[in-house]
């Protein structure tokens, strides 16, 4: 653990000069024989697999069908721009989403996981909150709040843009869910932490804020980016009230001229950003779990 | 005082006075209470009846703010319990800064003379996870004598380290010694506890069993049990 100690009287000098053993040549050649051979292998069963499932589908009786009516270069060209306008409202929304999403969850998870008689009541809203909200279908939230709002004929409230109650809808149903990750990432930092924070004299809530918040928020960082990627698709649903985003345009362009290109067009349009993310999200889980196996006492 | 965790009583009956300046050291087998006796003390647990009297004031009484207390009775624990997403200087700081309410630079000048005093100076940008154990437990001292507390309470904080970093830390508790501050200690290392004690008591059973100096309750134990617990420490080599 600590080099200083683990070294010794020798960690001052400098590393000595070293020539491998006959030994150590012979395995290292016999290493990379070894590897050699794991790529070639790879590499062979890897054309074999893909190649095969590419020769299924492109010999079947149907693909020049399917070739016209789902990948026509002249097609997806035309569309791509009105699409990408529409796209482009698509990403306006999840970040206008995830900015409430973060705000609500996380005054839930504070308020389920906190002990302070006042806030009794609030804790059972809540409770009930996630409750709802995480057994209904995203769907079916959406058509209650798209069609359910401006059906109650109130002031200001019911006369927005349906791209306004859409999101709504999602933001309330994420929140649920994203409000109970956090909340069990406050509830797997140690007991003992608290009790450190509490015992130089820091209270409940500056306990919460400046101990245990910082450090159950960073243990829940993925599956939270999981939950974002979900939340770049859901919000594609928005479309079923009518509001003009990518999909909604692929669905219009589609049904005008017969060919299903367009959907092909915005669905390599949802994979640019979800595929990196997706990517990225790997990338950070994994050196979550690295760092939690390597410092364990804490 | 008394303290039970659901149907296991830990602490039947125990009476203890820790004058001011002197240092107390609690023995015994592990599960006898020590670390209870010490958590009731702070107010970390609380205690099913008995009075926890400190400068008159019975810090059980709920009427009191346990945070104030908790400022004036620093704890060290066995696990250390630093705060890994905080550097060093922030572990030690953040009381002062956020319960005190004082200036950064003053309290991390308060900070970096302490970690002076204990040659810990140069670590107090790194991250707890880069220290030794004997390092991170030393900070974990600092941290809770950063708030100018008027007793500490040590709770085994010498068991998750080697025996070269034991001296290490238990050099930084006589140092204190010297100083005048007032101590619990709950610990297994025999030597050392001869060493600072003004008085030692064995617990075991919930009570005290014996307590007076430490060469009448290490050296010539009367009671059976002391006996038989100082025979076994010795036979594990520890004394």
């Amino acid at each position: 653990m600590s080099p200083d100690i683990a070294s010794g009287a020798d960690a001052s000098s400098a590393p000595e000069a070293w020539t491998p053993s006959e030994q150590e040549l012979d395995r290292r050649e016999a290493r990379r024989q070894q590897s050699r051979r794991s790529i070639a292998v790879a590499a062979i069963s890897s054309v074999v697999v893909i190649g095969g499932i590419v020769a299924v589908v492109l010999r079947s009786s149907g693909w020049p069908v399917v070739q016209v009516t789902f990948f026509d270069p002249a097609v997806g060209r035309k569309v791509l721009p009105l699409i990408w306008d529409g796209f482009k409202l698509d990403l306006l929304l999840v970040v206008i989403a995830t900015f409430f999403i973060a705000l609500l969850s996380l005054s839930i998870a504070l308020v389920r996981t906190s002990t302070a008689p006042a806030l009794a009541p609030f804790r059972i809203l809540a409770t009930a909150y996630v409750d709802v909200f995480r057994g209904t279908p995203l769907i079916l939230v959406i058509y209650l709040i798209g069609f359910g709002i401006p059906a109650l004929s109130l002031a200001v409230v019911s006369y927005a843009d349906v791209a306004v109650y859409g999101t709504a809808a999602i933001v309330v149903t994420y929140s649920a869910y994203v409000a109970e990750v956090i909340r069990s990432g406050i509830l797997s930092v140690h007991p003992s932490q608290r009790a450190a924070a509490r015992s130089l004299g820091l209270s409940p809530s500056l306990t919460m804020r400046h101990v245990v918040l910082p450090q159950g928020l960073r243990r829940v960082v993925p599956p939270l980016l999981n939950d974002f990627v979900s939340l770049l698709k859901d919000v594609a649903l928005v479309s079923i009230l009518g509001v003009v985003e990518g999909v909604r345009v692929a669905q219009v362009q589609a049904d005008k001229i017969f060919n299903y290109t367009p959907y092909v067009v915005v669905s390599i349009l949802f994979l640019m950003v979800t595929i990196p993310l997706t990517r990225f999200t790997d990338r950070v889980l994994i050196r979550s779990i690295a760092r939690q196996n390597a410092g364990g006492t804490a | 005082m008394r303290k039970s965790f659901g149907s296991e009583l830990v602490l039947r009956d125990v009476d203890l006075v820790v004058p001011e300046h002197t240092v107390t050291v609690l023995i015994g087998a592990s599960g006898s209470g020590k670390s209870t006796l010490l958590r009731c003390i702070n107010q970390l647990e609380l205690i099913d009846d008995g009075l926890v009297l400190f400068d008159g004031v019975d810090l059980a009484d709920p009427r009191h703010d346990r945070d104030q207390i908790r400022q004036r009775i620093g704890i060290v624990f066995q696990a250390f319990n630093l705060f890994p997403h905080m550097t060093v200087l922030d572990n030690i700081t953040l009381a002062m800064r956020r319960v005190h309410k004082v200036p950064r630079a003053q309290a991390e000048a308060t900070a970096l003379e302490l970690l002076g005093r204990f040659s810990l100076a140069d670590k107090a940008p790194q991250y707890p996870d880069r220290l030794s154990g004997g390092q991170q437990q030393r900070v974990a001292i600092v941290r809770a004598l950063a708030v100018a507390p008027k007793l500490m309470l040590f709770d085994e904080v010498t068991s998750a380290l080697d025996p070269v970093l034991v001296n290490e830390v238990l050099a930084v508790v006589r140092d204190l010694r010297q100083d005048g501050m007032t101590m619990v200690i709950a610990t297994h290392e025999m030597g050392f506890a001869t060493q600072v004690a003004d008085e030692v008591c064995f617990l075991a059973g919930g009570v005290i069993v014996e307590r007076g100096s430490p060469d009448h309750v290490i050296h010539a134990p009367r009671d059976p049990r002391t006996q038989e617990f100082l025979r076994r420490v010795h036979e594990a080599g520890r004394l």
